[in-house]
C-alpha cells in the first residue's frame, strides 16, 4: 500500500485517479442517499445503461467525422445520453401506472445494445467502451477530472437549493403536492442529478459496478444515522475512503482496483449490517 | 375575508373517475357546507366516496359537475389553509427523518428553497408540537412513533402550516383506546379555533364526538349525531349494522336523503 503513495509523484495517473475518486465521492455521497431512500436504484441503473448509447455515439462520431467531432469525448456522450434518459424515465415513471418496470427494463437494454452496435460500425479497436464498462480509475485524464469537478458543482448547488423539497418528497409525496411542490419536477431533478452522479462514478468503477458504489455507502451510512443530512456527510467520507484505500491496497497486484473498491464497499456494508444487528440486539436484551 | 363566510361550500358536486368506461358516479350531486368551528364526521362504506370527496376538497381532483369553494377561493388555491392529516399509509416510515423534519414540512410552501429551515420556521414547528402535546418527541425518528403519537405529529404539521380547516382521514385507525381519548380531547380543543372534518370508519367515534354526521354513499345526507342509528346506517350500508353502543331510543329515520339534509343542517 505504501508503494502506491510513494509512486504518486512519478505517476501522474495515480494522482488524477485519486482526485477523480474524491470528486466522485462527493457526488455519490450527496445523491446516493436520496436514490436509496426514494428507492429509485433501478431507475439509476437504467440511466447508466442508456448512457452506453451516448458513449457509442460519441466514439462513432469522433472516429467517422474527426474534423467536426474531434473534441468529443465518450464522457460527453454519456452525460448527454444520461440526462435525456433521466428525463424520459422520469416522465414514463410519472405517467404510466402499470408495467413501468418492464418498460424501463426495455429502455435499459435498448440503450446498451445501441452503444454496442455503434461500436461495431466504428473503425479500429475501441478500448474506450471497455473502460466505460469496467471503469478506468488507473487512467483518468485530467480533462475528465475537470468535467467531474463541474458536475460536482452542479450537484452540490442543486442539493443546497432543493434539499428541503427533496427531503420532504422522501417523507410524504402527497403532502408535498399540497404544499405546492411539483412531485414530477422534483423527481425529474433527482433523476437528472442521479444521472450526473452515475457519470462521475462510471469513471471510477465502470458501468457494471456503478450501482454498487451509488447505493452501498449510502445504505451503510443509513444504518448509523437517523437523518438525511447525517447520512450524506457519512457517505461522502465513506466513499472517499472506499475509492482511495482499497485501490492503494491492491496496487502492484493483479487485482483490478475497480473491483477492489466495490468488494470493499460491499464488505463494509455487510459488516455494518452485522454490527447494527449485534448492537440492536444488545440494547433490546 | 368576512368572518361569516362558510369554510367549505360543496355545491351539487358530481364526480366519476372515468366518465366513458365507468359512467356511474362516485359522487352524485353532493352538497355540504361547513361553517367556522364546525366539527363534521363523514362516514360511509368502502367505495362510498369518502376519500374522493376529501381529495376534491384538497383540489387534488376536479369535479365534473358542481363546484367547491373553500374560504371563498377555489379548492386548489385554498389548499394552504387546509391542514390535511392523511392515513397512516401516506407517511414513508423508513424515511431518514425525525419528528421535527415532518412538522417542518408544514412550512415548505412558505420557504421552499435552501438546505435548512429558518429559525422562525423551527420556532413555529416547536409551537405546534407543544400545542399537540408531543414537544418532547421532536428528535424522535418517525419510524419509532406509536400510532397515537404519529397522529399528533401529523396534526402538528397541519397546525404548523397555519391551517384554518383540519381534514383528518381515519385518525383513529391503529390508535389504542387511551391514545384515542387523548386524540379526541385534542381535536375538541383545536375545534375551539378551527373547523374540523373527520373521515372515519369508526361509527362509534363519529357518532359520539362530532357536531354533525355526513353519511356518504354516492349521495350525502347530514344527520345529527344522535340520529345515527341502526336503521339509518342500514339504509346507507344496505345491510344491518350492529352498533356497539345502542341508543336507548332509536329514531326511526326515513330513507329520503333530501329530508335528512334539511333536517340536520343548520339554518342559514
Amino acid at each position: 500500500m505504501l508503494d502506491f503513495f510513494r509512486d504518486i509523484p512519478d505517476n501522474p495517473f495515480l494522482l488524477s485517479g485519486i482526485v477523480a475518486g474524491l470528486l466522485a465521492s462527493i457526488a455519490c455521497g450527496v445523491i446516493g442517499p436520496y436514490v436509496v431512500v426514494r428507492r429509485i436504484v433501478f431507475l439509476a441503473g437504467a440511466i447508466a445503461h442508456m448512457a452506453v448509447g451516448g458513449v457509442g455515439a460519441a466514439i462513432y462520431l469522433r472516429a467517422v467525422h474527426p474534423d467536426s467531432f474531434g473534441w468529443l469525448r465518450p464522457l460527453h456522450g454519456a452525460a448527454l445520453a444520461a440526462l435525456v434518459a433521466a428525463i424520459l424515465i422520469g416522465i414514463i415513471h410519472h405517467r404510466a401506472a402499470e408495467r413501468v418496470d418492464t418498460l424501463i427494463g426495455a429502455l435499459w437494454a435498448i440503450g446498451m445494445s445501441l452503444g454496442v452496435m455503434l461500436m461495431k460500425f466504428t473503425p479500429g479497436y475501441q478500448s474506450e467502451l471497455m473502460s466505460y464498462l469496467f471503469g478506468s480509475i488507473v487512467f483518468v485524464e485530467w480533462s475528465d477530472v475537470w468535467l467531474m469537478a463541474l458536475l460536482d458543482g452542479v450537484i452540490l448547488v442543486a442539493a443546497l437549493l432543493f434539499h428541503k423539497r427533496l427531503l420532504a418528497l422522501t417523507i410524504d409525496e402527497e403532502q408535498c403536492s399540497l404544499q405546492g411542490v411539483s412531485v414530477l419536477w422534483m423527481n425529474l431533478l433527482l433523476l437528472c442529478l442521479a444521472a450526473l452522479t452515475v457519470i462521475c462514478l462510471v469513471q471510477v468503477v465502470g458501468l457494471i459496478l456503478v450501482l454498487a458504489l451509488l447505493t452501498l455507502p449510502a445504505a451503510t451510512a443509513g444504518h448509523h444515522f437517523a437523518r438525511l443530512a447525517g447520512i450524506m456527510w457519512a457517505s461522502i467520507l465513506l466513499c472517499m475512503v472506499l475509492t482511495t484505500l482499497p485501490r492503494a491496497a491492491v496496487y502492484g497486484t493483479a487485482i483490478s482496483p475497480e473491483s477492489a473498491i466495490v468488494i470493499a464497499a460491499a464488505t463494509t456494508y455487510l459488516l455494518s449490517l452485522g454490527v447494527r444487528r449485534l448492537t440492536r440486539g444488545r440494547s433490546t436484551a | 375575508m368576512p368572518a361569516a363566510t362558510a369554510v367549505v361550500r360543496v355545491e351539487e358536486v358530481s364526480f366519476s373517475f372515468d366518465a366513458v368506461r365507468a359512467p356511474r358516479a362516485v359522487l352524485d350531486r353532493v352538497s355540504l357546507t361547513i361553517e367556522p368551528r364546525d366539527f363534521v364526521g363523514i362516514i360511509g362504506p368502502n367505495g362510498g366516496g369518502k376519500t374522493t370527496l376529501l381529495r376534491l376538497m384538497l383540489g387534488l381532483l376536479e369535479p365534473q359537475e358542481g363546484r367547491i369553494v373553500i374560504f371563498g377561493e377555489s379548492a386548489a388555491r385554498a389548499r394552504r389553509w387546509i391542514g390535511y392529516v392523511p392515513q397512516r399509509a401516506a407517511l414513508n416510515l423508513s424515511a431518514p427523518a425525525n419528528v421535527m423534519d415532518v412538522v417542518l414540512m408544514g412550512r415548505l410552501a412558505h420557504r421552499p428553497w435552501g438546505f435548512r429551515y429558518h429559525q422562525s420556521d423551527r420556532d413555529a414547528a416547536r409551537q405546534s408540537l407543544l400545542q399537540t402535546g408531543v414537544e418532547d418527541l421532536a428528535a424522535r425518528p418517525i419510524a419509532a412513533l406509536s400510532g397515537g403519537q404519529r397522529q399528533r405529529v401529523l396534526i402538528a404539521r397541519a397546525l404548523c402550516a397555519e391551517a384554518r380547516l383540519l381534514l383528518l382521514d381515519e385518525p383513529t385507525s391503529g390508535v389504542d383506546a387511551q391514545a384515542e381519548r387523548g386524540l379526541t380531547a385534542l381535536l375538541h380543543r383545536l375545534n375551539e379555533s378551527l373547523a374540523v372534518v373527520v373521515v372515519s370508519h369508526d361509527i362509534a367515534f363519529v357518532s359520539t364526538q362530532v357536531k354533525r354526521v355526513a353519511c356518504l354513499n354516492r349521495t350525502l345526507s347530514i344527520h345529527r349525531p344522535q340520529d345515527v342509528t341502526g336503521e339509518s346506517l342500514a339504509a346507507m350500508y344496505g345491510e344491518a349494522v350492529r352498533l356497539v353502543d345502542h341508543h336507548a331510543h332509536c329514531h326511526a329515520v326515513e330513507h329520503d336523503h333530501g329530508a335528512h339534509t334539511h333536517g340536520g343542517q343548520r339554518a342559514r
